[in-house]
């Protein structure tokens, strides 16, 4: 472990704790402008969180310590995630604690918690939620992992880090199995990330939300940390994608040079993606909810072939 | 033993001390039966007591972990027949689960046991401290005698404890079925002892280990030990008495049962593929593989349409047995093509799985003891909110529920995590097919592991969370003191696995070694608190940093939210969407939940619906969810039994003529045989 080491993580956690909002106003810009609306203003997510951080909380009468807590661990797993997933260099201390396995399990656990605190304070709109959130989940975390799996084979180790440094340094365009990784895990993080079309990030018509109807009881600064947590994983998710599909730029261990430049190709990357996913969103509709699992079991199995691909090719 | 029949107690070696613990829950037992019906002596000496001998026994068993293996020879039984029993690493880990486990569980029964519940707490006592006994005594039995009467004493103690309540037609036909496939099951066994011994008349392991079986005997003994083993875990298509057995027992009876006795067979199944045979084939893995993912997948489905809570852990523990089938597959695989250290990961998931699953498995059961206690309540349709009146059993409840959805920091992750590690090995294995295959295998691990995390959020999510569905819950009281002692050291347990992989592994190594001649510690040791299976570059995983980052964030978030800005809160009646006559049983249900599980995984069930018509005065729906093997498999053979019966019944004439006819024919038949 080294001090730029150091230096270079608590740069990355600060840096997604900051952008990530920043990336949820850039599509929503995006997504007004390709609509023909007149867009909210690039800071309008911070606007929102300091509003909420400031409003009193509002919570249920026989809410439990659970349903309090809640938004602290997911902000808390959200955190972590983005911590672990080298987005401005590979030499990151904390790394070693997690590999892609334990990333999902970290997902899933603020999944879970997510869906658990729908649940507490007992009205059917935050059972329904979590019912649909866990319906997603056992869906779209094994075809993530099949993704990882994918980048794991290719690079030969689970670890984040060695993953990156492998896909970065390999010559162009001789891996069909990523093409097919790559076209599933876009389809997992539109699920996971509820956007269209399996979500609506703006609706709050109740029969079709999913996202809003689990944190339908929230108010205040538990909205608040579970909106920057939501903003967090669409953060984590899209660098996951780019150190998969893009690794290109990331600062690797002993060069203190290459980590300047990677802020800037980070937030290149980022704005050319978010602005991608926007118009995916806008060309899409959303499907109905029984949709979903064949939706997610196509990801899935896009994975796995992913993977049969891989090892026909390598045999 | 080492001289004469009762040594000096200086000279005891750590078998000798195995054997007084059993001892002493047998007396444990007997004390019992005196005390027949005196509840209080029963409840708060004889189990506590039983549990503190469970605490020993755990001692005992990881000072023995690393020691070599001790033979002892008892003149018990029959004539110039005795019992030979041995510790070695394999069995002293197995003895670390049973007694850790137990102590925990027995602690819960000090507070669980209640009058008026059928069999009297005293033979109760006797059934239960001779159920510990004997699952210790067959992970130490060194012969095929001493094992198969100590499996029979396991499974006659457990019908017992199973059919306490047993003035209940359900819980007899339970019992019943229960005690039957267990027999069927013995049979396999006693068989797969007798080919082992090949002919030589010798039934002690030490020369059954001695023995080269060809191939065909070889994999005959195999398939023999995975059905009469298979039928004691609850493998596919033999898993039929679990979701039967494990409701109707008292709630400590079905932890112990499930999280302890199951894992008796996966011992049995370890000691026969990995000890006593040599070389395992290919093909065998292969099987293995296949029979586990299939109950997996079939025992998570299951579990996450269950309305009855104890059947959705029953059926949960189906997918875990299938699991581990699945991890012992991968390792035979890897042990079959010489790929020792590869074997030796999947084996570490295996015995790091078992205990974890122990643990969890013993502690959600036992929180559905001290829900179905307060609440009489079993379905739960009628559950809901418990976590406002029962806190203890809630939060002890979530680490469990954690747990057994394989999240990280907690036990049952760290098992699957090594789990996938292994299969993401695989490649380098000789076979192209078996190469394609294992991809699709990894992928139907992480789908089960996915739904595991469904049906988890249902389990808890039903009973604790939301608003009681019925009235009468507002009155729930908490477990009581020793029941809270019991759950509080099984959640211990629970976060303990999961936090500290690496110390546990170090116990595990010892048993890799002797079964495959490979373990993990040499590499795990070099990651100091990271658990790294072979190299740091290829994964790691720091469950403790884990825990420490979330923690912190949370810790950080609290914090400089109350600092920078403020911690007002005002509670106020929930939102009602603009419609005031919500009620409690308008949440989401049990059978809600598992809706959409039905549906993806129609094929799986057998399913009865019952629609309402528009003109139906008084509307109903119902749908039963039934079991396929059941209906193909169980009741075809019931009724070919039974026709079979009949027939032979025929010859049954009630008539001394008839019956003197019989023995003459039959003596006429012998004499002309033996003539030719």
């Amino acid at each position: 472990m080294t001090w730029l080491g150091v230096f270079s993580q608590l740069l990355e956690i600060v840096a997604a704790l900051l952008l990530a909002p920043l990336l949820s106003g850039w599509i929503n810009q995006w997504r007004a402008w390709l609509q023909n609306r007149s867009a909210p203003g690039l800071l309008q997510p911070y606007r929102m969180l300091h509003k909420l951080f400031n409003k009193e909380s509002v919570i249920a009468e026989h809410a439990s310590p659970l349903f309090r807590g809640a938004p602290y661990i997911i902000f808390g797993c959200m955190a972590l995630a983005s911590a672990i997933i080298p987005t401005l260099s590979t030499d990151l201390p904390l790394s070693p604690a997690a590999d892609a396995i334990a990333l999902v399990g970290l997902f899933a656990l603020a999944r879970v918690f997510v869906s658990l605190a729908a649940m507490d304070v007992g009205t059917s709109f935050g059972t329904l939620g979590a019912r649909r959130e866990m319906l997603i989940g056992f869906l779209a975390e094994p075809a993530l992992l099949m993704v990882l799996f994918s980048a794991s084979l290719i690079s030969k180790s689970t670890s984040l880090t060695t993953i990156v440094e492998t896909l970065a340094n390999r010559d162009l365009g001789i891996h069909p199995s990523l093409a097919l990784a790559g076209v599933a895990f876009t389809m997992v993080s539109l699920a996971e990330n509820a956007r269209v079309p399996v979500d609506n990030p703006a609706t709050h018509l109740e029969l079709t939300m999913i996202h809003e109807a689990l944190i339908l009881e929230y108010s205040g600064r538990h909205l608040a940390l579970l909106e920057w947590a939501a903003s967090l994983k669409l953060f984590a998710y899209s660098c996951i994608g780019l150190a998969l599909f893009f690794p290109w730029g990331v600062a690797e261990a002993e060069a203190p040079l290459a980590l300047l430049l990677a802020m800037p190709a980070l937030i290149l990357k980022l704005a050319i993606g978010g602005a991608l996913l926007a118009l995916l969103e806008t060309l899409s509709a959303k499907m109905r909810i029984f949709r979903v699992p064949e939706y997610l079991a196509t990801a899935f199995l896009l994975a796995v072939i992913g993977m049969l691909v891989h090892i026909l090719l390598a045999a | 033993m080492t001289n004469g029949w009762l040594p000096a107690a200086a000279q005891w070696v750590h078998i000798d001390w195995v054997l007084l613990v059993a001892a002493a829950w047998m007396l444990i037992g007997v004390a019992g039966v005196l005390a027949l019906r005196r509840l209080t002596l029963v409840a708060r000496v004889l189990f506590p007591l039983g549990g503190a001998f469970g605490l020993v026994l755990t001692g005992i068993a990881l000072s023995a972990a690393l020691s070599s293996p001790e033979v002892a020879v008892l003149p018990i039984g029959l004539p110039g027949l005795p019992f030979h029993f041995r510790l070695d690493s394999l069995s002293a880990f197995f003895l670390i689960v049973i007694g850790s486990v137990s102590a925990g569980v027995s602690a819960f029964a000090a507070g669980y046991f209640r009058k008026g519940e059928g069999t009297p707490p005293g033979l109760l006592a006797f059934e239960y401290h001779l159920f510990l006994a004997s699952m210790a005594l067959v992970v130490v039995a060194d012969d095929a005698y001493a094992f198969m009467v100590m499996w029979e004493t396991m499974a006659l103690s457990s019908f017992f404890l199973v059919t306490a309540n047993h003035r209940i037609v359900e819980i007899q036909r339970a019992g019943y079925l229960y005690l039957l496939i267990a027999h069927i099951g013995a049979i396999g066994i006693l068989l797969c002892f007798g080919v082992l011994q090949a002919n030589t008349g010798d039934y002690t392991f030490a020369n059954m280990r001695a023995q080269q079986l060809s191939p065909f005997w070889a994999s005959l003994a195999f398939l023999l030990a995975l059905f009469g083993f298979g039928a004691k875990a609850g493998i596919l298509p033999l898993h039929v008495w679990l979701p039967e057995a494990h409701p109707a027992a008292p709630s400590p009876v079905s932890a112990l049962m499930s999280g302890v006795m199951l894992k008796t067979a996966i011992y049995g199944v370890l000691r026969v593929f990995f000890d006593l045979l040599d070389t395992p084939l290919w093909w065998w893995g292969l099987l293995l593989l296949v029979v586990g993912l299939a109950t997996a997948l079939f025992g998570v489905v299951f579990a996450a349409v269950q309305v009855d809570m104890k059947r959705l852990l029953a059926y949960s523990s189906i997918e875990n047995i299938g699991l581990l089938f699945a991890a012992i597959g991968l390792a035979v695989l890897f042990s079959a093509y010489g790929m020792q250290p590869m074997a030796a990961l999947a084996l570490t998931a295996v015995l790091y799985h078992v205990a974890g699953h122990a643990f969890f498995k013993s502690l959600l059961f036992v929180g559905t003891g001290a829900v179905l206690h307060a609440t009489s309540e079993r379905n739960l349709g009628k559950l809901g909110g418990l976590i406002r009146t029962m806190p203890w059993v809630a939060w002890a409840m979530l680490v469990g529920v954690l747990a057994s959805a394989g999240l990280p920091p907690l036990g049952g992750f760290v098992s699957e995590w090594l789990l996938l590690q292994s299969f993401l090995f695989s490649p380098a294995l000789p076979s192209a097919f078996l190469n394609m295959l294992i991809p699709v295998v990894a992928a139907l691990i992480a789908l089960i592991a996915a739904l595991a995390s469904y049906t988890m959020v249902k389990f808890f999510g039903i009973i604790f969370l939301g608003q009681p569905r019925e009235e009468k819950l507002a009155l729930a009281r908490d477990a009581s003191g020793w029941e809270r002692i019991g759950m509080a050291w099984l959640v211990g347990g629970c976060v303990l696995l999961g936090l500290f992989p690496v110390q546990f592994i170090a116990l595990i190594d010892p048993v890799t070694r002797s079964l495959i001649g490979a373990g993990m510690a040499d590499g795990v040791a070099a990651g100091g608190w990271l658990l790294v299976p072979v190299a740091i570059e290829r994964a790691s995983y720091g469950p403790a940093i884990f825990l420490l980052g979330v923690a912190a964030s949370f810790a950080l978030a609290f914090v400089l939210v109350r600092t920078l800005y403020h911690g007002r809160l005002r509670r106020a009646a929930p939102w009602d969407c603009g419609y005031p006559w919500q009620n409690a049983r308008m949440q989401d249900t049990a059978e809600g939940f598992g809706q959409p599980i039905r549906q993806i995984f129609e094929p799986f069930f057998r399913m009865e619906r019952e629609l309402p018509t528009p003109f139906d005065v008084e509307p109903r729906y119902r749908v039963s969810v039934g079991d396929h093997f059941w209906h193909w498999l169980y009741l075809p053979l019931a009724r070919a039994v039974e026709r079979l019966a009949g027939v032979i019944g025929l010859m049954q004439q009630g008539r001394i003529a008839v019956y003197l006819l019989y023995s003459f024919a039959t003596l006429i038949t012998v004499l002309v045989v033996v003539k030719q």
